[in-house]
């Protein structure tokens, strides 16, 4: 397997797993997204959905495991890149000259990523902890949609969300475009259709996960 | 000749050694708008040397934007804010009157400063040596077109043999990454029939010398495509990617 240490440490192999790892986690969001929505149609149709996955936990944990296994490996990927890459200049230049010839989406995704990860980490303590009843805020009697509803009562708690949503968008509408790129995958008729697609399917992503927590702020937690 | 003299504000890098801790020093000059950056530079050493100063050490050669000797980093964008020249090709009419121009070395972990500007690129000379080239056996002089290419991938490969290894995108990239030198080299060779044999070694070895010599990793900011006197385009990044993927994953190699 020295093959694929040396393929896995070399700057082109870190790149094809952040890519690989990447479009994995944009198909899980898109799933994530359709769960989501549901929740606009009322108590009944949300609580369904969620009683439903419920009935297959089995194939959900071992969805989670793996899910857990790709975001390990995009975020050590990520950092190691990161790290490696501060190191290949040393010395930074007086005046930086980076936004006459990139992009500031290219530019911060360890930035937008970390934030993107807090945010994972406090969405998980609330409402993956909670529709598993582990710890103290258990639900009772399946009312899921009831427990959103009270947790995006808090401005600063929804505010948050709204936020991360954007700087995901952010993240996505890099990570989109530029994980072809690195699987070689570049055609120019395809290209420019690619980015389109990128920079919409950002849009659609962040507006539509950010609108949940507005609408319940909005409701007022019924 | 056009135009009066500009007054201009340099701070320009000096550092008398490898080792040496360097520093920004300032200069005042005033220089016709028809002068190039380089004649500027070299208007400045010969006062400095009037003084008995030492003067500015920096690198230029044909001064035609061909070799890819000169390479500066002016106000942050490595040959300056004009797309698609080399330092050299810059005019002075491209600043106006008063203005502060910062002049930097490349600044890379495998771009050492050898003195002032000038910085040691031989990394890219170790980086041909592993696969810059093709093997051929010497013997009578081929017929001309005895291998039929066609227009378009000839265009293709002549794109990107256009790289003058100046380096500006090591010095343009936020990862002072040599992608775009490599997938240009590993290009002009992938894109032709000559190149073949030895198509699938030689991005392996290409990109491993890379890895070696401290380059960062690309993160696709383009940001070198932007900067590239040549134009050189990050779709040869993308060409490289693929045949290292390829190779990585598909090679057979034999013992």
């Amino acid at each position: 397997m020295s093959w694929f240490n040396t393929f896995f440490n070399s700057s082109i192999g870190k790149k094809f797993f952040m890519g690989l790892t990447g479009i994995s986690l944009i198909l899980f969001l898109k799933f994530h997204l359709v769960n989501n929505l549901s929740l606009f149609g009322g108590p009944e149709v949300f609580n369904t959905v969620v009683k439903n996955l419920e009935s297959i936990k089995p194939i959900v944990r071992v969805i989670e495991v793996i899910l857990a296994l790709i975001f390990l490996i995009h975020i050590f990927n990520g950092l190691r890149l990161w790290l490696e890459n501060k190191k290949a200049r040393p010395q930074k230049y007086a005046v930086n000259g980076s936004s006459k010839n990139s992009t500031v989406y290219s530019r911060t995704m360890v930035q937008t990523g970390t934030i993107v990860f807090i945010f994972l980490i406090v969405h998980l303590r609330t409402f993956w902890m909670s529709f598993n009843n582990i710890g103290v805020n258990g639900i009772t009697d399946h009312k899921y949609y009831e427990f959103v509803a009270a947790s995006f009562t808090d401005p600063i708690y929804s505010g948050f969300y709204v936020i991360a949503m954007i700087l995901l968008g952010f993240h996505l509408n890099h990570g989109f475009q530029s994980l072809f790129q690195t699987f070689g995958w570049t055609h120019k008729k395809y290209t420019p259709i690619i980015n389109i697609i990128g920079t919409v399917y950002s849009v659609v992503v962040a507006t539509a996960f950010a609108i949940i927590p507005i609408y319940f702020l909005m409701k007022g937690g019924n | 000749m056009s135009g009066k003299n500009i007054n201009l504000t340099l701070k320009i890098w000096r550092q008398a050694s490898p080792k040496a801790v360097g520093a920004f020093a300032e200069y005042k000059i005033s220089i016709s708008p028809d002068a190039s950056f380089l004649e500027m530079l070299d208007e400045i050493n010969d006062n400095l040397e009037k003084k008995n100063e030492l003067p500015i050490a920096f690198e230029s050669d044909c001064r035609e934007g061909i070799c890819g000797t000169c390479g500066l980093v002016i106000n942050g964008q490595p040959h300056g804010p004009i797309p698609k020249i080399a330092t050299c090709q810059l005019h002075m009419r491209n600043f106006k009157d008063g203005d502060t121009i910062w002049i930097e070395p490349f600044r890379a972990k495998a771009f050492p400063i050898i003195k002032d500007l000038v910085v040691d690129r031989s990394g890219f000379d170790s980086i041909l040596q592993t696969g810059g080239y093709v093997s051929v056996n010497t013997g009578g002089v081929p017929d001309a077109n005895a291998i039929p290419i066609s227009k378009d991938i000839a265009s293709l490969a002549f794109d990107a043999a256009a790289c003058i290894g100046c380096g500006a995108c090591v010095a343009a990239c936020k990862n002072a990454s040599a992608m775009l030198f490599v997938s240009a080299k590993v290009s002009q060779y992938a894109l032709l029939p000559q190149g073949q044999p030895e198509r699938y070694q030689r991005v392996q070895n290409m990109v491993a010398k890379m890895d070696e010599l401290g380059f960062g990793s690309c993160t696709n900011t383009y940001a070198c495509e932007a900067e590239c006197p040549k134009g050189i385009s990050v779709t040869n990044i993308a060409r490289m990617n693929r045949d290292y993927i390829k190779a990585s994953i598909t090679a057979n190699p034999v013992d």
